[in-house]
């Protein structure tokens, strides 16, 4: 029967953070809908497998959550006063229509509020993203805290607490207005782009990438995308992610070592994907002023479109990186140009910018930085200097394939004398 | 649901110009004219305030100040009843007190049933 269990588990994978939502919507408190959407998909795994997958999972999963919930509130009286009242405000409040497909017996999906909830800017940063992973994504506190490497009880403890705040200072499930959207996404997106990062180079620990919470962050911005189709950014950082990603299974070798760019065996990029993200650039760069996930899907697309290093449109990159210094001036973004003008001008060049941003204070700790001088100094033939910047750097860098990656840099430069 | 903005003016010199009498007193009037307005006091000169703590043999220490040892000054207050947070984020923006280097701390008022 692996067949209908793998079929339960994907449905559960689709319908749970819908469910949860619609829950939310209707009794106001995420605790309360996180209970009974349990208790429903327990009594899915009873049923289902005997009886077959209901035509409509969602709805049989939303009428018995219900049902579970309206037991819950009368064996609790004051409960449900507080409840009741959490609801009729609720209804008061706004409508903010849900994107209902029209069908009848389908759920609306209501997962766009909870996106903006578990993003909402009263919420820690780190609170937002564990959160979301959580009731979006669906993972098991469990499975959050592996995702950060942090004692289950930790985790635990920073869910507690976000819901404690989102029920206690009362922060709304709803979707901003129009004229507070543009305010308001920024940080859903931010969200889902963290748990991508972290996917892409773990911060610390003996992976260098983690592809299941990349793939979780992708799976997060395709139901972002489907439920506000028009927003240019989202259609930019799931086309970013993409690109990004269709190099993921490239970026590691054989031993698990980290394998670079220049180095990479370009057939074994994801076409498929390559091909949707570029779709996506288009959609994100047109149609108004450039937003910062869009331009970097672009940067991303270019490398995926060479043949190789050198015939990579290295001017169109640095063009790109210009447009993204002016939305958002960074040194991480300016050391990321510099590294494409070291490729477009020479290495000479490339080290004079990274020079400039020696004193930077963001950049402290932050190993590319040193790794980038390392490169353009071993280039240039300053060995010496070039050691110097991976030791740094090595001092720096948090995961294993990153460090042993220098540690060779680092044996290569200590070989060679200075010319 | 009750929310208390605390206004919190910044102490050191800012480099944007502080709200005027009259923005203070127009926002004075929407917040009352809404319906969303529980209670409300601005506070006397910091010069005024006085600290009582009571230690553990019941002894009574009255000491001049609090002065400015912190960053911020609480200046005055609003409780506001409104559906949640997020409007009364938009109350707390629209205070003047937010402005010219000064902030509005917003603290749901607890309710026990």
């Amino acid at each position: 029967m692996a067949g209908v269990g793998s079929s339960i588990e994907a449905v559960f994978r689709e319908e749970r953070g819908r469910l949860l939502a619609a829950l939310v919507r209707r009794f106001g408190d995420l605790d309360l809908a996180e209970e009974v959407a349990s208790d429903a998909i327990e009594a899915a795994l009873v049923h289902w497998p005997a009886d077959g997958v209901p035509p409509n999972p969602g709805a049989w999963l939303m009428t018995t959550a219900r049902r579970r919930a309206v037991d819950r509130l009368r064996r609790d009286r004051t409960y449900a006063a507080r409840l009741a009242i959490l609801q009729v405000e609720a209804d008061r409040a706004g409508p903010a229509a849900p994107a209902g497909t029209g069908s009848s017996g389908e759920l609306p999906d209501e997962r766009l509020q909870l996106f903006f909830t578990c993003a909402h800017p009263a919420l820690p940063a780190e609170d937002r993203v564990a959160l979301t992973l959580r009731c979006l994504a669906g993972l098991t506190t469990q499975e959050v805290a592996r995702a950060f490497l942090l004692p289950p009880a930790t985790m635990a403890k920073r869910i507690v607490r976000a819901k404690k705040k989102i029920r206690e200072a009362r922060i709304p499930f709803r979707v901003p207005g129009a004229d507070e959207l543009p305010e308001r996404l920024p940080g859903v997106l931010q969200v889902i782009y963290s748990v991508f990062t972290e996917g892409y180079a773990a911060s610390t620990g003996p992976d260098l990438q983690r592809p299941d919470l990349a793939e979780e962050a992708i799976r997060l911005a395709r139901i972002l995308r489907r439920l506000l189709p028009g927003e240019r950014e989202i259609a930019g950082l799931l086309g970013l992610m993409l690109l990004v990603h269709a190099r993921h299974e490239a970026r590691i070798g054989a031993d698990g070592e980290l394998v670079l760019l220049d180095d990479q065996d370009r057939s074994r990029w994801d076409r498929t994907m390559i091909e949707e993200g570029q779709g996506l650039v288009v959609a994100a760069l047109t149609g108004g002023p450039p937003g910062l996930y869009g331009v970097q899907a672009a940067i991303a697309a270019l490398h995926d479109e060479a043949a190789d290093l050198a015939t990579t449109d290295w001017p169109q990159i640095v063009a790109l990186y210009d447009v993204l210094l002016a939305l958002a001036p960074s040194p991480v973004i300016a050391l990321n140009r510099a590294v494409a003008v070291a490729m477009r001008d020479g290495a000479e060049a490339g080290l004079a910018l990274l020079d400039e941003l020696a004193g930077e204070p963001r950049l402290r700790g932050y190993h590319p930085y040193p790794t980038a001088r390392g490169d353009l100094l071993h280039r240039l033939g300053r060995h010496r200097a070039a050691a110097d910047a991976y030791r740094q750097a090595l001092g720096w860098a948090g995961t294993e394939p990153e460090r042993a990656h220098l540690r060779r840099r680092l044996e290569t430069c200590s070989g060679e004398g200075d010319d | 649901m009750k929310y208390m903005l605390l206004i919190n003016s910044a102490a050191a010199e800012s480099d944007t110009e502080p709200a005027s009498f009259e923005e203070w007193v127009a926002y004075d009037k929407s917040v009352r004219e809404s319906g969303v307005y529980v209670a409300g006091e601005s506070l006397a000169d910091l010069t005024t305030a006085t600290t009582v703590r009571v230690n553990a043999s019941g002894e009574r220490t009255v000491t001049d100040g609090p002065f400015a040892e912190t960053r911020e000054i609480l200046g005055g207050f609003y409780v506001i009843d409104v559906p949640d947070l997020d409007v009364a984020l938009d109350w707390a923006a629209r205070c003047p007190g937010a402005r010219g280097g000064g902030s509005i701390v917003v603290r749901p008022v607890a309710e026990f049933d």
